[in-house]
């Protein structure tokens, strides 16, 4: 009578199961403040019994197959959950490394006294898994890289304010360094709140900029010129000494854009082009 | 064949294109504009783009030339309403356009005018002799 793995899997699938579980709460680096024991075991049964069901249906080891999308896909959503969730790579293949290790256990408990056979069935496991654990990394990756596009996407959304701190004046404060899209994305929000509000003078604030080279500068520069092509001035500001210093040593520019050292001295600036006053109230004493 | 209205007001002509300008057209808008503003010895130009959404760097090199041109005739340009995506692409085509004023619209684009000329003398027109010295 030929052996028949699947059905050996199929029937120690809950020994399999309880094996797993106690390897995986033993283990030291078990997470409980990310996911709870009951969820935890409701993930590896879920996994445990699509992948017997599945070696039992065809035994073919070849992971392109149609038949083991199922599998692929609940450790896809794992492996995603888990990225979300925060858990790091060595935890999120421990899960799957402990899986095989409880396999492997069971193999050997039950076809341990016919050495070749359990050769080959391990080696088939093995396959399996191994195949299984890139499929893992894989879509743990993707789902720490959709993290990382969705905060970048945040950030340079939410770090371009335009702010109305006059009739007529508007201040951009830029935080954090100008690549090609921030100025993009800087421009198209500045000029189109100057249309909207008709204001005249726009302050850009660049005392959030860690450091100016010359593409920074030439970012900068750019942005002045289509402000000034839309009918209104721009203002640089917040320029700190050592900045001042770089752009001298690169050998950029400046001359041809306004620029002050400080916010106020920009607004100070503004108030004069539209001439505007602010005075201090005199009280008088009677 | 489609024309550019020039419009004499005072001492300024006024430009409004309406349409997107295609390169005969923009060719000819030049030439119209320089003959105008030669004819009535105009002082300043005024150019409202508002309504150009598309724009690329021979109409750009057009708008400068025609500034230049109008410089050398005494007369300032200003161009006034270009919208944003407008003003994006030009700068990203290398031609921020620098011998040309602007204005965010027609309104402020004629108060920059006055600034730049001086006051306007409502019977310019009347005395002739005064004007012609004036231009010299």
């Amino acid at each position: 009578m030929p052996f028949n793995i699947a059905k050996l899997l199929e029937n120690q699938k809950k020994n399999i199961l309880e094996l797993w579980m106690k390897n995986q709460l033993e283990d030291e680096g078990l997470r409980e403040d990310l996911i709870t024991n009951e969820e935890l075991r409701a993930q590896s049964e879920e996994l445990v019994g699509s992948l017997v069901a599945n070696i039992g249906a065809g035994g073919s080891t070849d992971l392109d197959g149609d038949n083991w999308s199922p599998v692929i896909e609940i450790l896809g959503g794992i492996a995603i959950t888990r990225a979300r969730q925060g858990f790091s790579p060595r935890e999120t293949g421990k899960f799957v490394y402990s899986l095989k290790e409880a396999i492997l256990e069971v193999l050997q408990e039950q076809i341990g006294d016919d050495p070749k056979m359990l050769f080959e069935e391990s080696r088939k496991i093995n396959r399996i898994m191994d195949g299984l654990t890139v499929v893992t990394f894989e879509t743990f990756i993707k789902g720490r890289e959709e993290v990382i596009l969705r905060q970048t996407d945040e950030i340079a959304e939410i770090s371009t304010p335009v702010i109305r701190v006059w009739d007529g004046i508007l201040a951009l404060p830029i935080i954090g360094t100008l690549d090609s899209q921030r100025t993009q994305i800087v421009m198209e929000n500045l000029l189109q709140e100057i249309v909207d509000t008709g204001s005249s003078i726009a302050i850009l604030d660049i005392s959030g900029v860690p450091a100016v080279d010359s593409l920074v500068a030439q970012h900068l520069i750019k942005t002045v010129s289509a402000t000034r092509l839309m009918g209104a001035e721009c203002i640089i500001s917040g320029i700190r000494p050592e900045i001042a210093q770089t752009v001298v040593h690169l050998g950029i520019d400046l001359s041809s854009i306004i620029t002050k050292s400080s916010l106020a001295s920009a607004l100070a600036y503004a108030f004069r082009t539209l001439r505007l006053e602010v005075r201090k109230q005199v009280v008088q004493n009677k | 064949m489609d024309k550019i209205p020039i419009l004499r007001m005072g001492n300024f002509l006024l430009v409004t294109i309406q349409v997107d300008l295609y390169d005969r057209l923009a060719l000819n808008l030049e030439a119209d504009l320089v003959q105008m503003v030669n004819k009535t010895s105009a002082r300043g130009v005024l150019i409202d783009i508002s309504a150009v959404s598309i724009v690329d760097s021979f109409m750009g090199r057009i708008i400068g030339n025609i500034a230049s041109m109008s410089k050398i005739l005494d007369a300032e340009t200003v161009v006034v309403g270009m919208q944003p995506a407008v003003a994006i692409t030009l700068i990203e085509l290398g031609l921020p356009l620098n011998g040309v004023h602007t204005a965010l619209n027609v309104e402020r684009g004629m108060k920059r005018l006055q600034e730049m000329i001086g006051p306007v003398q409502e019977d310019d027109d009347e005395i002739a002799p005064e004007d012609d010295s004036f231009a010299e």
